[in-house]
């Protein structure tokens, strides 16, 4: 009777436990942030491995989303004789929700995995402590760069997926189904606000996700037990927690932002 | 007493620390004189590595002091701790290279990250280092095309790139063929005496240590149970010391792990 209760308990202070060196961490990092910026080289090519090589998937998700945005959304509009609304349609959709939320949860699976299990591996493989006791800060060296070049590289990797998705709605709708090529850009320059929508919608959604993707995954690598099971635990609490958190938070930042409209 | 004192570089006393429920070390006095060839030695799980660790001010002890120098390691803030770091090189198990660096990146990574020396400067010194270890040719190498040998030798050239006063092998001899042993176990000896090192050999290869090493300490329980020279403990009495330096299979530390009574498991009957 008390085994099941015992495991909850445990179970209840560990997460606790990690919630707290989780806040332990980021304040760490946080205060590393203004030496890594010293060094802009580590920063660039960290920004290199998780945002340039993030280009091919994010370029071909965001080409296939907005071509499938194009597509359901001309069948529904053109019941109503609306299908020149298609432009607004795919935009909106994709710069206030899925531009962010869907480059957020790629990213978490191309580039937040990768980080985990390199920080995991660095750990498994004693580089870290070997850092430390070169008198190097591993959270200045290794954490603090990977953070900033990822929380930099979210919003960029946002606007290009969020751009290549309407350009994918514009060749199914303009191109295949026959919407009005002026049409279709005249209602989205209409409809799609500078500040409600683009700012609110991909920049600060996707500024959101960017820190906490980036703090989750450098978090799980360098909390990981240093072992290869250890590292694939790690790595896939990464990609959970972030997505997870991603979705949670855009809920709460939709809300936020268009809960009045 | 204090001619004695001046030469001890790090001093150990009462050392306490535990780890979960398990006890590492109850009471454990050292002196590491400086310049020479200290072993430590003992059984697999003894907490050799932690001691590395707690006197590299890794770990935090329960109770005890380590001085390093004469400077309590435990009560340096950050930036005094790696100051005295700086001084110390260690050498990892697993050799700790970096792996997305070529053999000499990771050999100027501390210089890089320690001095403002010009580039052809830091070139200079990781090739005199390299040359040191024997593998000034092996430089544009990444550390997976490395033999385990190798790696040990690049990650020493790493460890002595800042010149330390005292460098840290945490079981250097594991895992080595004949060959690399042979090379290792001479390079550390060499080493130490051109540079002015004083190297602490934390390890359980006991003909390796006695071959190098000026002073042994033998760890076991959480406790040193015995110090001297290789000589010294070649001729000690001890029934432990005996079983460990000759490697025999019973004996103080028995062979059989703690268990119930063999007859009453094989039969599965449930005693108390």
């Amino acid at each position: 009777m008390i085994n099941p209760l015992q495991m909850l308990g445990q179970r209840a202070l560990d997460s606790l436990a990690r919630l707290g060196r989780s806040a332990l961490f980021s304040v760490r990092v946080a205060a590393s942030v203004g030496p890594a910026l010293m060094r802009p080289g580590l920063i660039l090519s960290q920004i290199y491995s998780v945002g340039v090589l993030s280009l091919p998937i994010i370029v071909v998700a965001g080409l296939f989303v907005g071509m499938v945005l194009g597509l359901q959304g001309y069948t529904t509009l053109v019941d109503f004789g609306a299908e020149e609304s298609l432009g607004s349609a795919v935009a909106l959709t994709l710069v206030r929700e899925l531009g962010p939320v869907v480059t957020g949860l790629l990213y978490a699976g191309r580039a937040g995995s990768a980080l985990t299990a390199e920080i995991g591996l660095m750990k498994a493989t004693e580089q870290l402590s070997g850092m430390e006791m070169m008198a190097v800060d591993p959270h200045r060296r290794v954490m603090a760069p990977r953070f900033l070049a990822g929380w930099l590289a979210m919003p960029l990797l946002a606007c290009i997926f969020t751009a290549v998705g309407i350009l994918g709605g514009y060749f199914i709708g303009v191109g295949l189904l026959g919407v009005d090529d002026g049409a279709f850009w005249s209602q989205m320059q209409a409809s799609v606000d500078l500040r409600e929508d683009v700012i609110n919608g991909v920049l600060v959604k996707s500024i959101a996700f960017g820190l906490v993707a980036n703090v989750i995954a450098i978090f799980e690598g360098n909390d990981a037990v240093p072992t290869s099971e250890g590292v694939s635990r790690a790595t896939t609490r990464s990609v959970v927690n972030t997505s997870l958190a991603i979705l949670g938070l855009d809920f709460v930042l939709t809300a936020l932002m268009f809960g009045d409209l | 007493m204090n001619q004695l004192d001046s030469t001890i570089l790090i001093r150990v006393r009462d050392l306490h620390f535990t780890r979960g429920d398990r006890v590492i070390f109850s009471g454990v006095d050292l002196d590491i004189p400086a310049g020479g060839v200290t072993a430590i030695l003992g059984p697999s799980g003894t907490g050799k590595t932690t001691l590395l660790r707690l006197i590299g001010g890794q770990l935090l002890p329960d109770r005890g002091t380590i001085e390093v120098d004469g400077i309590n390691v435990h009560q340096l803030r950050t930036a005094g701790l790696y100051a005295l770091r700086k001084r110390m090189g260690m050498l990892f198990q697993s050799g700790a290279l970096f792996t997305d660096l070529t053999v000499f990146e990771n050999v100027a990574f501390p210089l890089h990250e320690h001095t403002d020396l010009p580039e052809s400067v830091i070139h200079a010194l990781v090739l005199l280092k390299l040359q040191a270890v024997g593998l000034r040719g092996a430089r544009e190498m990444m550390p997976s095309e490395l033999s385990g040998g190798m790696a040990r030798r690049v990650a020493l050239a790493r460890a002595i790139a800042l010149d330390p006063d005292m460098v840290m092998y945490d079981e250097p001899f594991a895992g080595q063929d004949p060959i690399s042993m042979g090379v290792l176990v001479s390079l550390i000896r060499r080493l130490n005496d051109a540079m002015g090192l004083t190297s602490i050999i934390v390890t359980h290869d006991v003909p390796e240590a006695c071959a190098i090493a000026d002073n042994i300490y033998l760890v076991s329980g959480g406790r040193v149970v015995e110090g001297g020279t290789p000589t010294a403990l070649a001729a000690s009495e001890s029934a432990w010391v005996r079983q460990f330096m000759d490697g025999l299979a019973d004996g103080p530390v028995p062979f059989h792990y703690p268990a119930r009574d063999y007859r009453a498991d094989m039969l599965g009957i449930e005693t108390g």
